[in-house]
């Protein structure tokens, strides 16, 4: 087995732990706020908890790259790398959803913190609030496109 | 697209029906009312504030009551999908005349439910004071004992840990030996010593500065008694608040059966203080009172015939002043109107602008069929919603509108599903192969394409259905500026921009760029290309001398319609957001494909197929919950920053006309009147 293996198999942990990591922190801040505001209005439970699921997504875009990219080098399917500079290409292709993907989830989480405070103050305003998360959740679905885009055109 | 139109009615009636007439414009809640430009000096308000601050502390009492109730265990509905109950007029009308009896009983359950927290406070205090006495339990004479008629006793904590012979020393320190003094050490906890020392009155003053010096203080709480009888005291007290409280939780329960009456009682006293609200706005001369308010225009007369024949009042249209603007009220058709939450959390019209409800609601469902994109999880939501819309028929509207527009956006996500080849992901080859060998071509084939074949193809579409999602923005500004009237205004922020962004677009499809990234070459005659240049062409010098129009100096308006050129960015990037259509589907699909993996790497066999199923249920149930949530917020996001962001800027405010406050109930009848 040549390095491209290597190189290729560290390109998918890192898409699936980078993003999972900055989701996790994502989810975790947007989670301690969630339970403050459910602890003074119960009612807002459904509300907080969308909010709190934003972050989430960024370690799912991570799982998917990286299971694309094990099902065309040979763990899960597709044939082994045997080129040192195709498993390059793997880990870069990797790397965009795998660093977007936990700094967007970490900001994202933040933001979602944010909308958590604009509900509990106004739980009228959840469409909007909804909204400020999302936006930043744009850069990681790009991200994602051309990881995605990139692992799939390699093979 | 239909925003009601509105008219203002002025009603003055004799003062002796005002109840009446307030009362019957309550039960057909179709009335706002607003009394703002009634300013006539001569005219007097009632001071309602009394009446309405005492309905709300009632109703707020019997809210209290009920969730009490509901703490300690009674169920009194609530929840996502709880609907309110039907009461019957009658029943009504008995538990009003009864209404004193339902105040008590709350009265009582609030009363108790204040006897339990002293109860609770006495018993954490009680707690606390055990705790301290406890290193105190081997000492056989009371705390607060200060000693016989020769000694002094010394009953207190050193601030350090010492042995008796330590505090001793310490104690008799510059005192001849032997020394009328006794230590005792009664415990050592936490860095403190817990002293008893006994010495003859001659030498206290100087035993308690040498004490004192090493950190010796008397406790803080001083209980008076042996320490074990202020123990057993105390435990004692504990056990009788406790039973206290479930005695008063008893006594609370035993309110119980009255839960129904609350909720009534608590509905009509909030309906009683919203009438004494509006009341209050009502001005009134001696013998007759005015108000104002807004219909919708064809119940106008109606509701006018209504109240001349009923109440003798004099009712007139009125024109709508300039300062002021109609309340917005949405029409739209049986499917349509399911998307009116989505407009509403955004912001609602302006009266006399365009309502986009019509044309969102189809883009709305077709992007989330798109994003969730799998035939097994669009049945099941789709079955979900119709289930709890047969089992719960007086859902208030907000709730029936999304669980329908959920259902719609089910039947679109098995659409897409069943093109895209995804039904569970691909469960049902796994199956297939998992458990019954089979081994042939695929079982559930795409009837359009699959997205991870080719997702630079479906990409482009993702494009393309993003790029008439923006037509259609742009066409509502376009219908809204010929409505009013603005040609220029048509031509220049309109029509420049479809020739502009339309003639980019032709001009951009034969290239060999987009044909790699299609995967297709597409060749234009050699006249569409010229075509779509000239369009191109003409939207730049359109949008170049027009864009800055309002501006008299000519270098000034060319600098801000080149400014307005660079919007086409604008334009790139919000296509661009429309791969979040490909995303999304990818991340639904892919993700059920490893769950269908995870679950049949047991095999086939009958432990496997247990594990299967395991693992399959978990896994679709996690990744419905957490795809539908994409979905949502993402095609929502489409609808408010890139649709909307071409046309739309809210700013109306809701019709709220003047209605029963009901929470909890409903009438079993059709209304009156």
């Amino acid at each position: 087995m040549s390095m491209g293996m290597v190189y290729a198999l560290l390109g998918a942990v890192l898409a699936a732990t980078l993003a999972g990591v900055g989701s996790a922190y994502g989810v975790k801040i947007a989670g301690q706020a969630a339970a403050g505001v459910v602890s003074e209005d119960p009612d807002q439970f459904a509300k907080v908890l969308l909010l709190q699921l934003l972050p989430g997504t960024q370690g799912i875009y991570g799982l998917l790259v990286a299971f694309i990219t094990l099902s065309q080098i040979g763990v899960l399917g597709g044939n082994a790398v045997t080129d040192t500079h195709v498993g390059l290409m793997y880990l870069a292709a990797c790397l965009p959803i795998a660093i977007v993907g936990l700094l967007s989830a970490i900001y994202q989480g933040k933001t979602s913190v944010s909308s958590i405070a604009l509900v509990a103050k106004k739980p009228d305003q959840f469409g909007k609030a909804m909204l400020f998360p999302a936006m930043v959740e744009t850069y990681a679905i790009l991200a994602l496109l051309i990881s995605i885009l990139s692992v799939t055109n390699i093979g | 697209m239909a925003i009601v139109e509105m008219q203002k009615l002025s009603v003055a009636a004799d003062k002796k029906n005002r109840k009446a007439l307030l009362e019957t414009l309550q039960s057909m809640s179709i009335m706002q009312i607003e009394n703002d430009h009634l300013t006539d000096p001569d005219l007097q308000k009632m001071d309602t504030r009394s009446s309405i601050a005492a309905f709300e502390r009632n109703a707020d009492e019997l809210d209290q009551a009920l969730k009490l109730l509901k703490t300690y265990g009674v169920s009194s509905g609530g929840g996502l999908f709880s609907e309110p109950d039907l009461v019957t007029r009658q029943q009504f009308d008995d538990i009003i005349t009864n209404q004193q009896i339902f105040m008590r009983s709350a009265a009582r359950i609030l009363d108790a439910q204040k006897k339990i927290d002293e109860a609770n406070g006495i018993i954490q205090k009680d707690t606390g004071r055990l705790t301290a006495l406890s290193p105190w339990m081997g000492l056989d004479i009371p705390l607060d004992w200060k000693g016989t008629k020769t000694t002094s006793a010394f009953i207190g904590t050193m601030a350090q840990t010492l042995t008796a012979d330590q505090v001793y020393a310490l104690a008799t320190n510059g005192l001849d030996d032997p020394c009328p003094a006794d230590v005792n050490v009664i415990g050592v906890e936490n860095n403190l010593t817990y002293v008893c020392v006994l010495c003859h009155n001659k030498i206290k003053d100087i035993v308690e500065a040498n004490l004192r010096s090493g950190g010796f203080s008397r406790p803080a709480q001083m209980e008076s008694g042996l320490p074990s009888a202020a123990k057993e005291k105390l435990e004692k007290d504990i056990a009788d608040k406790k039973a206290q409280i479930e005695s008063l939780k008893k006594e609370i329960l035993s309110q119980a059966e009255s839960k129904e009456q609350f909720k009534i009682a608590s509905d009509y006293y909030r309906t009683r203080a919203e009438k004494y609200r509006t009341l209050g706005t009502i001005p009134q001369s001696e013998n007759v009172f005015f108000l104002e308010g807004w219909v919708p225009k064809e119940k106008a007369d109606d509701v006018a015939k209504l109240l001349t024949d009923r109440f003798g009042a004099v009712v007139d249209k009125e024109e709508v002043r300039e300062d002021e603007m109609e309340p917005t009220l949405l029409r739209n058709n049986w499917f349509s109107r399911n998307v009116e939450g989505v407009l509403e959390s955004y912001g609602l019209p302006q009266p006399k602008r365009a309502d986009p409800t019509f044309i969102m609601s189809f883009f709305y469902v077709i992007f989330f069929g798109m994003m969730l994109s799998d035939a097994g999880y669009g049945i099941v939501m789709a079955i979900a919603c119709a289930i709890i819309l047969y089992k719960k028929k007086r859902l208030n509207d907000g709730m029936k509108k999304m669980l329908r527009l959920f259902f719609w956006c089910g039947l679109s996500t098995t659409f897409w599903g069943f093109m895209y080849g995804s039904f569970f992901g691909d469960a049902i080859d796994v199956i297939a192969k998992t458990f019954f060998g089979y081994t042939g071509p695929l079982i559930l084939k795409p009837l359009w394409f699959a997205p991870m074949a080719n997702p630079m193809k479906l990409l482009v579409w993702c494009m393309l259905f993003g790029l008439i999602h923006l037509f259609f923005g742009l066409g509502i500004k376009g219908y809204e500026c010929l409505k009013s009237k603005d040609i220029v205004g048509f031509i220049s922020d309109v029509l420049a921009w479809y020739l502009f962004v339309g003639g980019l677009t032709l001009l951009l499809i034969p290239t060999s760029i987009f044909g790699s990234i299609a995967g297709q070459q597409f060749y234009f005659p050699a006249a569409v290309t010229k075509a779509a240049k000239i369009m191109t062409w003409i939207g730049v010098v359109i949008i170049l001398f027009m864009g800055g129009r309002d501006k008299k100096n000519w270098a000034i308006r060319i600098a801000l319609g080149a400014y307005d050129l660079y919007g086409i960015s604008g334009w790139l990037s919000d296509v661009l957001s429309y791969s979040r259509l490909l995303a999304l589907g990818l991340a639904t699909g892919v993700i059920a494909s490893v769950i269908n993996m995870m679950a049949s790497m047991f095999g086939g066999g009958p432990v496997g197929a247990v594990l299967f199923a395991i693992i399959f249920i978990l896994g679709h149930t996690l990744n419905i919950g957490i795809n539908a949530l994409g979905a949502y917020v993402h095609t929502n996001r489409l609808q408010y920053v890139e649709f909307f962001g071409k046309f739309y800027d809210a700013g109306g405010r809701p019709f709220k006309p003047f209605k029963q406050a009901f929470k909890y109930v409903t009438f079993k009848e059709e209304k009156q009147s």
